[in-house]
C-alpha cells in the first residue's frame, strides 16, 4: 500500500505526496457543516475533538439553509437562499462547484443511489433535479398545481427508497411523488385536496410514512407510501381543539428524526406544544407544554430524549423532553437566537447554533454540561455527514 | 389556523382605541410617542434594524429577497403606504402566515419598520 502511494506521489506530485502520509490520512464520519448565515460561509468541524477544520467562502445568500450528503461523506451539498447549490469537499475544504439554479429555494434531498440531487424550490415554484457528480440539471419538474397554470413554493422535499423524492405544494396544498427509478423522465404521482398551507413534511426513517404539516388547517396529513395507490389521509384532526392559535413568528420544521419509542414528536402549530402521536395508528399518545412555539423538536438518536428549541420571543432557550414520562426534564438558555440543533451520530452530545452570540455550544446530552464553545459567525444550521446515511435526511 | 390575522386585526382595533399600543415592547420606548424617529434611541433602531433581518427574515429572507413570505424590497412595497404597512406588522393579514406582532412591537415600532421598508434602509 505505502509503496503504492509512494508511486502515485511521484508521479502526481506535491498535493498525492501529502495525502502518501498516513498520518494525514482522515475519514469523514465525524465531520459536520455548520452554516453562517449572514457572510455566506460554513465551519467545517469534527466532532471527535470539537474543533474547526476550515472555513468554506463564497456559498452566497444563506438565510434559509440546509445540506445533504453524498453517500462516500466526501461531499456536502448546500442548498441556499438565493437558489445556488454547491458541492463542498468535506476533506480539502473546497468549494468544489456551485450553480444557480432557482431564484429562491428551500431545502433539497439526495437520491438512495447517491446519483440525483432535488432541490425544492420556491422561485420558481418546483424541484429541480441535478446530477450530483457534475451539478448539471438533469430534470425540472415545475409545480404547476390547477387549470390556470399557478404554480406554488415547494416544501418538505424528501428521498424515497427506489430512486424517488416527495414534496409538498405550499399554495397548491398537493403531494407529488417524483419517480426517476425508469430514467430521467420521472413518472409523477399527484395527491389532491391533502390540506391548507403545508409547511414541511417528514418521511419516516423506512420510508414508508411520509407525513405532512398543515399551517392552514388544524391537522396533519399521512399518506402510507407502502400502500398503493396512494391515498390521503388526514390524522391529529382538530389537536388545537378550535382553540385560537397563537400567532407563530417562525414556522417549525419537521423531520424523520422525530420518532422516538414509538412515538413522533411534532411541533404543534400554533400552540406551545410538543404533540406526541403513535408511530402505528397516528393518534395523539400526548402532549406536553414547552417554553414557546417549538420550531424543532428532536429526538436523540436511541429516542430517549427529546429536545425543543423555539420561535422568537423565546429563542433563548432549549427544553429536554424525557421520552418515558414526557415531562420537560431540563430547561436551557444557551443565549438569544438559539437556531438548530444536530446530534452527534450516536447522541452523547448535541451541538447547537447561538446565532446571537457567534457561538454553537456543544452539550453532553446526559449531564447537559457544556463540553464546548466554538466561535462562529451567526451560525444557523449544523449538519453532520451521519446524515449521509439515514433517508430522508 | 386561518384566522390568526382575522381576530388579530379585531385585537388591534380594540388596543388602538385603549391607546394601548404605546407600551414599550421590543425596544422600551416611552409610552405615548407616536411614529417619531427621535423616540427610537439609537440603540432601539439597531435592534430592530437586527429584528427586521433575522426574525422578520425567518420568513421575508434575511436580505427581504423573499421567502416562504412575499420579498420586502422597497420596489415590492410602492403600492404601500407606511402606515398600512405598519397595520399589517401589527395585525397580521388573514389567511396567510403573516402573523400580528402586536405581542412584540408597539406602534412606533411597526411604523420605523414600516418606514424603513419602503426606504430600503434594512438592506
Amino acid at each position: 500500500m505505502k509503496m503504492f502511494f509512494a508511486a502515485a506521489a511521484w508521479g502526481a506530485g506535491l498535493l498525492l505526496a501529502s495525502a502518501a502520509n498516513s498520518d494525514d490520512l482522515r475519514g469523514t464520519g465525524d465531520l459536520g457543516l455548520i452554516i453562517e448565515r449572514a457572510t455566506g460561509t460554513a465551519l467545517i468541524v469534527e466532532s471527535t475533538d470539537r474543533t474547526v477544520l476550515a472555513q468554506v467562502e463564497g456559498l452566497g445568500n444563506l438565510s434559509h439553509a440546509s445540506v445533504v450528503y453524498s453517500r462516500d461523506e466526501r461531499y456536502a451539498y448546500v442548498f441556499g437562499r438565493d437558489g445556488g447549490l454547491s458541492k463542498v469537499d468535506m476533506l480539502t475544504g473546497k468549494l468544489a462547484d456551485r450553480v444557480m439554479q432557482a431564484g429562491n429555494s428551500i431545502g433539497g434531498a439526495v437520491s438512495d443511489d447517491g446519483k440525483l440531487i432535488a432541490v425544492a424550490n420556491y422561485k420558481p415554484g418546483g424541484v429541480n433535479v441535478f446530477d450530483a457528480e457534475t451539478l448539471e440539471l438533469v430534470s425540472e419538474v415545475p409545480a404547476i398545481y390547477d387549470e390556470e397554470g399557478n404554480q406554488s413554493k415547494t416544501i418538505g422535499l424528501v428521498d424515497l427508497p427506489g430512486r424517488r423524492f416527495a414534496f409538498s405544494l405550499w399554495d397548491g396544498g398537493q403531494t407529488w411523488i417524483l419517480d426517476y427509478s425508469s430514467g430521467l423522465t420521472p413518472k409523477i404521482t399527484r395527491l389532491k385536496d391533502i390540506g391548507a398551507f403545508p409547511y414541511d413534511a417528514l418521511v419516516s426513517g423506512n420510508g414508508r410514512h411520509y407525513i405532512v404539516g398543515l399551517f392552514g388547517d388544524d391537522g396533519l396529513t399521512h399518506v402510507d407510501l407502502w400502500k398503493e395507490p396512494l391515498t390521503v389521509e388526514r390524522i391529529m384532526e382538530g389537536y388545537g381543539k378550535g382553540e385560537e392559535p397563537l400567532p407563530v413568528y417562525k414556522m417549525p420544521h419537521l423531520e424523520g428524526w422525530a420518532k422516538a419509542n414509538g412515538m413522533y414528536a411534532l411541533p404543534a402549530i400554533g400552540r406551545h406544544e410538543v404533540l406526541f402521536m403513535d408511530e402505528r395508528d397516528f393518534t395523539e399518545v400526548d402532549r406536553v407544554k414547552v417554553h414557546g412555539q417549538p420550531v424543532f423538536a428532536m429526538a436523540r438518536p436511541d429516542g430517549r430524549q427529546i429536545w425543543v428549541n423555539f420561535a422568537p420571543p423565546h429563542n433563548d432557550t432549549i427544553q429536554v423532553i424525557d421520552i418515558l414520562e414526557r415531562k420537560v426534564i431540563r430547561t436551557m438558555k444557551p443565549g438569544p437566537g438559539v437556531l438548530h440543533m444536530e446530534f452527534t451520530p450516536r447522541g452523547n452530545e448535541v451541538w447547537t447554533s447561538v446565532r446571537d452570540k457567534n457561538e454553537v455550544h456543544v452539550y453532553d446530552t446526559t449531564d447537559f454540561s457544556l463540553k464546548k464553545v466554538l466561535p462562529a459567525e451567526k451560525p444557523s444550521g449544523i449538519f453532520f455527514t451521519s446524515r449521509a446515511h439515514q433517508l430522508g435526511l | 389556523m386561518v384566522k390568526t390575522g382575522q381576530i388579530a386585526q379585531n385585537q388591534l382595533r380594540s388596543f388602538l382605541k385603549a391607546g394601548l399600543l404605546a407600551l414599550p415592547f421590543l425596544t422600551g420606548a416611552h409610552p405615548g410617542a407616536l411614529a417619531d424617529e427621535d423616540v427610537l434611541k439609537e440603540a432601539a433602531r439597531d435592534k430592530l434594524a437586527n429584528f427586521v433581518q433575522q426574525d422578520c427574515g425567518s420568513c421575508h429572507g434575511l436580505t427581504l429577497e423573499g421567502g416562504l413570505g412575499s420579498p420586502l424590497l422597497p420596489e415590492n412595497l410602492e403600492h404601500m403606504d407606511a402606515d398600512v404597512i405598519r397595520d399589517v406588522i401589527l395585525g397580521g393579514l388573514p389567511g396567510t402566515a403573516m402573523p400580528s406582532w402586536l405581542g412584540l412591537l408597539n406602534e412606533e415600532e411597526a411604523a420605523f419598520i414600516a418606514e424603513g421598508l419602503k426606504t430600503g434602509a434594512f438592506r
